[in-house]
């Protein structure tokens, strides 16, 4: 009950109602947008916006650039483990200085 | 899909898990018992089950499954009030599915439903709703419950049944809110959670500021999380950095959609329609102050509570249930006498096993695959 998914609003129903029709994976409905909506402005200025859908309300603008900033934090994560790795397996002794024989 | 597959990549997984067992690692030394993390929501609960993160992860952390699953913690006496609704003739019964199979004292939703009962599955509080314009000599009731994740889906469907004149419904009003609720939890005696992961979806209502003090107050940390497993992984992730460098914070892994100040209108729609009880009961936990709500004055047309009596007995668990400590992550499934033999989905004693969000049906679904080297630890 809890869970929500991302859908992505296609088109709006009534602008009065402020329902619109949103697309999860292919399927259709219409959805109440009150809560995502910008007091003020036309709907349609939601339309291609992705959304969180829960139990048939849209509730939260789903943020592209946070969505990619948590991602490549992820990402990140992997690179330095990735380092790590190189830095354990991949590292060569360096030779040692080769031994000069004290000046008499 | 967009935003969730993202979220499921299994290399990326394998890299933070990688990184998990290496702080537990250092943090392992010296430790006797094991790190254990709430998760408070039960979409989590059910997340962590079926990607089966718990057998991912270092034997020193554990999930505690938290309280947060709301058909799970609905008390007997309120279903008994439900389906004393249910079977008026002149009713139509909308619930959500997690609903209809929770056992109240005499039957559930669905053994009502199975004499005669119309009792209907919907999607959407707005089902609920256009159900009621279309059969306009009936009575329909749609039974509201959750927590602030679906409290404004239900207020806002009351506003629009206001605004469109509609006067055959009305919401059973069952809603719980999360901050007493966690609050009651923290001041539990003997509570051995370590840290918390945060619900995501009531937070993108509530927005991360009312948890402060969890982290200033009893020093915990917790890191609102996404559900997708990479999600969920990587606030476990953030938990234990600042469990291991010392700090109790509030984190927002999920601010693709959590908003820190969370969303106003949502609020707004809350607090119009909706008021504080003095105090609310919780299966297995007991009555806790000011977690539930329930309509205003101003809308007591649509209280269900109100437009038809209900009994309201309060009835008591069955004794040999565990469910509480269950809920409270002191006991685990396997450690109620009742799991697996008189309790089991098919017929189930506690609501705990009967949502999918449940820990005793996830448990009992996916086989508790670490209970024997783990049956100590609970
Ligand atoms: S097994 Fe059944 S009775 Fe025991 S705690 Fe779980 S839901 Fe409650």
């Amino acid at each position: 009950m809890c869970l929500g998914i991302p859908g992505r609003i296609v088109a709006i129903v009534d602008e009065d109602a402020m329902l619109a029709t949103v697309d999860v994976s292919g399927v259709r409905r219409a959805v109440d947008v009150v809560c995502v909506a910008t007091p003020g402005r036309p709907l349609a200025d939601l339309v291609g916006a992705w959304v969180l859908v829960h139990v048939g309300f849209a509730m939260s603008l789903i943020d592209e650039e946070e969505a990619a900033a948590t991602l490549r934090v992820l990402a990140e994560i992997g690179e330095a483990e990735a380092e790590l790795e190189a830095i354990r397996t991949g590292s060569v002794e360096l030779p040692s200085p080769p031994v000069i024989p004290a000046a008499t | 899909m967009r935003f969730v597959d993202e979220f499921r990549d299994p290399a990326l997984a394998r890299v933070v898990i990688r990184e998990i067992e290496t702080i537990a690692a250092r943090m392992e030394r010296g430790r006797e018992r094991p790190f254990a993390v709430m998760e408070v929501c039960g979409g989590h609960t059910h997340a962590i089950f079926r990607y089966g993160l718990e057998g991912l992860l270092p034997d020193i952390i554990e999930f505690v499954h938290g309280p947060g699953c709301p058909v799970c913690v609905l008390p007997m006496g309120r279903v008994d009030d439900c389906v004393s609704i249910a079977e008026r003739p002149e009713v139509i019964f909308a619930t959500f599915g997690d609903a209809i199979r929770v056992p109240g004292s005499r039957k559930s939703l669905l053994t009502a439903k199975a004499e005669g009962a119309d009792i209907r599955t919907v999607y959407s509080p707005l089902d609920a709703l256009a159900l009621a314009c279309r059969n306009p000599d009936r009575e329909v009731v749609f039974f509201g419950l959750g927590f602030e994740t679906t409290m404004p889906s239900t207020a806002l469907t009351i506003r629009r049944a206001a605004r469109e004149g509609v006067g055959n419904f009305s919401i059973f009003c069952n809603h719980i809110t999360i901050i007493p609720t966690l609050r009651a939890l923290l001041e539990t005696q003997d509570l051995g959670i370590d840290g918390f992961i945060g619900p995501g979806h009531v937070s993108m209502v509530i927005g991360t500021e009312p948890y402060r003090f969890i982290a200033e107050e009893f020093g915990k940390p917790m890191v609102v999380s996404g559900f997708e497993p990479l999600d969920l992984l990587q606030s476990l992730l953030m938990v234990l950095r600042q469990l291991e460098s010392g700090v109790a914070k509030i984190e927002n892994q999920y601010a693709r959609v959590v908003p820190d100040t969370g969303n106003r209108a949502a609020m707004e729609a809350v607090a119009e329609v909706y008021e504080p009880r003095e105090t609310f009961e919780w299966r297995g936990l007991g009555s806790i102050a000011h977690s539930g709500v329930r309509l205003r004055e101003r809308y007591a047309r649509f209280d269900a509570e109100r437009r038809f009596a209900v009994p309201e007995i309060s009835v008591g668990d069955p004794a040999s249930c565990r469910c509480g400590e269950v809920l409270t992550g002191k006991l685990k499934p396997w450690g109620c006498p009742m799991f697996g033999t008189a309790c089991t989905p098919e017929t189930p004693l506690g609501a705990l096993m009967v949502s999918s969000e449940g820990s005793c049906a996830a448990y009992y679904q996916y086989g508790g695959v670490r209970q024997p080297q783990f049956e100590g630890a609970a």
